[in-house]
């Protein structure tokens, strides 16, 4: 089998450098319509804070900020060890590249452990909507709001990111076996761009959540 | 990463580096800052680093810096749309 970076380009491309583009294009517009997907959820909690704003301080008190930072911090970690892969990828360091493609896998996966770990904790201080919410203090019902819209918009995430680490898996098969080199690794590029797009997500995810009004 | 056409020069560590420093640097002012009693402007500074690191993100990691017109396009109509989403809802809950 002729290895994917030596086979011509697709009849439908003038060359190589137009194949590259047309992929990042495709993706850019895959990731428009991620950020309306998370958008109306944004939205939602927009108004939903604008009308319950006292429940959502209360809340906000209910998460474990500490965890929280930490898993930014490893979230946004992980987005250099991306970026450094995808640049090994183009220089054709295949040795390099799986090491920075484990290394960002294995962060997603020290992301995903954090948040359950939390996941557990607000499951025994019970203010898990449906499965087991006991919060009986002020702004009952605000709060039950705010851990309903944060268990839909962490857990929508944390899905993206176990998409992520699954792709992320699959690059560094594909990286060991040899399928990329400077020539191409649009492959690496893309999955670089899925998952920088979900550490995004986070960035606002994290103070909307964690950092309500701490004082 | 890539010029307009053709070749393209590998990225610099340095400069992911620095942006990974910066984007720390940014998550401690949020935390510390979200201990500071600032009233309405705790919400301003919340909401204007995650900004700051989300377009720090984009434009060096994603290489928005450095795409064609048509890819930043792409990018902007996302955040387009977003906005009108806002402004159409808030325009009716926040001025109840």
């Amino acid at each position: 089998m002729v290895p994917e970076a030596l086979a011509p380009a697709a009849p439908q491309f003038e060359d190589r450098e137009q194949r590259r583009a047309a992929a990042t294009l495709g993706m850019w517009v895959f990731l428009a319509t991620e950020v309306l997907f998370f958008g109306v959820l944004f939205g939602g909690y927009a108004v939903i804070r604008l009308l319950n704003y006292d429940a959502f301080v209360v809340g906000s008190h209910h998460t474990d900020v500490v965890l929280g930072t930490l898993n930014t911090a490893v979230l946004l970690t992980s987005s250099l060890t991306m970026a450094l892969a995808v640049r090994g990828a183009s220089l054709g360091q295949r040795r390099a590249t799986t090491g920075w493609l484990v290394l960002t896998l294995l962060l997603g996966l020290a992301f995903l452990g954090i948040k359950a770990v939390e996941y557990h904790q607000e499951y025994q201080n019970a203010v898990v909507p449906v499965l087991a919410f006991d919060y009986q203090g002020p702004h009952a019902r605000g709060v039950l709001l705010f851990f309903y819209l944060y268990f839909v918009m962490t857990g929508l995430h944390a899905l993206h990111l176990i998409i992520g680490v699954a792709v992320v898996g699959v690059m560094v098969v594909r990286n060991r076996r040899g399928d990329f080199g400077p020539e191409y690794h649009i492959p690496v590029e893309l999955t670089g761009l899925y998952w920088h797009f979900v550490d995004v997500v986070w960035i606002f995810l994290y103070p909307l959540f964690y950092l309500v009004a701490r004082v | 990463m890539n010029s307009v056409r053709g070749q393209r020069s590998a990225p610099a560590v340095r400069r992911y580096v620095l942006t990974w420093a910066v984007l720390l640097a940014l998550l401690l002012v949020a935390v510390g800052t979200a201990y500071i009693p600032l009233g309405v402007v705790n919400v301003g500074l919340n909401l204007g680093i995650a900004v700051v690191k989300a377009l720090l993100v984009m434009v060096v990691f994603m290489e928005l810096g450095a795409s064609r017109p048509v890819v930043r396009l792409a990018a902007a109509a996302g955040f387009f749309w977003l906005a009108l989403l806002f402004i159409l809802t808030l325009a009716d809950y926040a001025t109840r």
